[in-house]
């Protein structure tokens, strides 16, 4: 058995390090930029499949992985690894670690004990399109050509456990499975991981990708997407009258996890706390969200107590805001009746999928990122698209333009909510 | 019909696709697993690859024998006949 540290108080847990490959940008510092700019990602799928399917366009990542990761590696991945693995790569390094958590020969780099490393990335629906590609062959050239690396790159687990092993990662390596809040998930566990004391460092986050006909067919027969086929960068509008449904995107998100002890030990650029979360389950329905918003509000309540924080402190909401729409309104009614007045009318609420699309198990790390860097620079992307509020949006969003956040500390929301009724909230507060 | 050099040619192009070894270091006597970076799942992969483009069978048990790149060679050469 590993050695554990079990404390008596919950530790102060910390980001340290971000990465991610998104619609939007191929790393962090273009994603973000891109988001304050208010820039789509979506555009017109060019396979010759998308012409039979009804929904035809999509955000594709915008940096392919193969100009950032040698082939003999990407062949062992599926893709929703491959994303793993940059956004993996780029938050360890930005945290200021060594390369493959081991030293340099010259004894250089910075390396954590792999006894108190954990990994907690997720995924919403794990390797399908290798499972899919694999069936292809199958069917054409009959069981001796699938791949014998089929099953470690179609399971669920397979980027948190590849990253794990770049890592040497001994604490544990996990993977929340809770569709569209997975990533969100993922983040969650790794704050309890380092809280309860398992771990004094945890790369979480999700990732996700199903731009493939037959779940995009399967999502769109669900009435759930949006059939703008058109206007593709007009597509993701949530808030918007004339809003008809998510826009698929695909990526991932990774955030490095630390112990305030453990970063101060080593001087670390801390981006935020990540202060609390909250997660509960609507015990409603497999697909459609509880219409009363209950469980979402119980979750945001839960994740401003567990951080210690008022309503008053909470400036800004990443919101989950797929563009659907039932579900947009229902969350927004639950941030009024959360925070209640005066601070549900100087909250600013945002929805970076007007940019991203819907990353499915990718979205909640994706925009957990995006929170943070929204805390660390006081600066709220904007969301796109807006150009009818609906009658019943009840808070202020944050249309077309970036808005700076104010001074003093501040305390942001990253809302999460996934099919199956999963509902995952995290709370993140500015340091310094 | 492949002559061996097509066979050791063909096996280091595989290798190199799978493994990323270089095709120059994939010889005769070099071990998959110990030289070439192959292990037992990638092995699996070259020889389904060697089986199409030799148009030979492998059989599972006999997977096994094959230690060395010559190992290959040699089973390929004659399975072929």
């Amino acid at each position: 058995m590993s050695p554990t540290k079990r404390t008596e108080t919950p530790r102060t847990v910390v980001v340290t390090g971000l990465g991610a490959t998104t619609p939007v940008g191929g790393d962090v510092a273009s994603t973000w930029s891109a988001l304050l700019a208010g820039k789509s990602g979506i555009r017109t799928l060019t396979e010759d499949w998308a012409q039979e399917i009804p929904v035809q366009f999509a955000g594709r990542v915008a940096v392919e992985p193969l100009e950032v990761m040698p082939k003999v590696e990407a062949r062992k991945l599926d893709r929703s690894g491959q994303f793993a693995m940059i956004a993996a790569r780029e938050a360890w390094r930005d945290a200021g670690f060594a390369d493959k958590n081991l030293p340099a020969e010259d004894g250089t780099g910075v390396t954590v004990d792999p006894l108190r490393l954990g990994v907690a990335i997720a995924s919403g629906i794990g390797g399908v399109t290798t499972l899919l590609d694999a069936w292809d062959i199958f069917k054409e050239k009959g069981p001796r050509r699938v791949g014998p690396l089929t099953v470690p790159m179609l399971m669920p687990n397979s980027p948190s456990a590849n990253v794990g092993i770049e890592l040497g990662a001994r604490a544990g390596v996990h993977t929340p499975v809770s569709a569209c809040a997975s990533g969100a998930e993922g983040v969650a566990y790794g704050l309890e991981m380092i809280r309860s004391g398992r771990a004094d460092v945890v790369l979480c986050g999700g990732t996700e990708a199903a731009i493939h006909p037959l779940p995009m067919a399967a999502f769109a027969n669900m009435m759930a997407m949006s059939k703008r086929n058109d206007e593709p960068q007009r597509a993701s509008r949530p808030y918007d009258k004339a809003r008809d449904g998510f826009v698929m995107g695909e990526g991932a998100g990774c955030l490095v996890l630390e112990s305030a002890e453990h970063a101060a030990a080593r001087g670390a650029r801390v981006y935020a706390e990540v202060a609390g979360a909250g997660m509960t389950s609507d015990g409603h329905h497999i697909a459609q969200p509880e219409p009363t918003g209950r469980d979402i509000a119980r979750a945001m309540a839960l994740a401003i107590e567990d951080a210690g924080a008022t309503p008053e402190q909470i400036v800004h909401v990443n919101a989950h805001g797929t563009s659907t729409p039932a579900g947009d309104i229902t969350e927004l009614k639950a941030i009024r009746a959360v925070l209640g007045e005066p601070a549900a009318d100087k909250v600013c609420v945002t929805s970076t999928k007007s940019m991203t699309g819907h990353l499915l198990g990718g979205t909640g790390a994706v925009e957990s990122v995006a929170t943070v860097l929204a805390v660390y620079h006081r600066m709220a992307p904007p969301t796109i698209n807006v150009d009818d509020p609906d009658d019943e949006v009840c808070v202020d969003i944050v249309r077309n333009d970036a808005r700076p956040l104010p001074e003093g500390q501040i305390v942001a929301l990253n809302d999460s909510f996934g099919f199956g009724g999963h509902n995952v909230v995290v709370a993140f507060r500015s340091v310094g | 019909m492949a002559s061996q050099e097509e066979i050791l040619e063909g096996l280091a192009n595989i290798v190199n696709e799978i493994a990323g070894t270089d095709v120059e270091d994939v010889q005769l006597d070099k071990s998959f697993t110990e030289d070439l970076d192959i292990d037992s799942l990638s092995m699996v992969e070259v020889v389904v690859a060697a089986e199409e483009q030799f148009d030979v069978k492998i059989p599972d048990d006999d997977v096994k024998g094959l230690r060395t790149v010559g190992d290959a060679v040699d089973y390929i050469l004659k399975a072929q006949g």
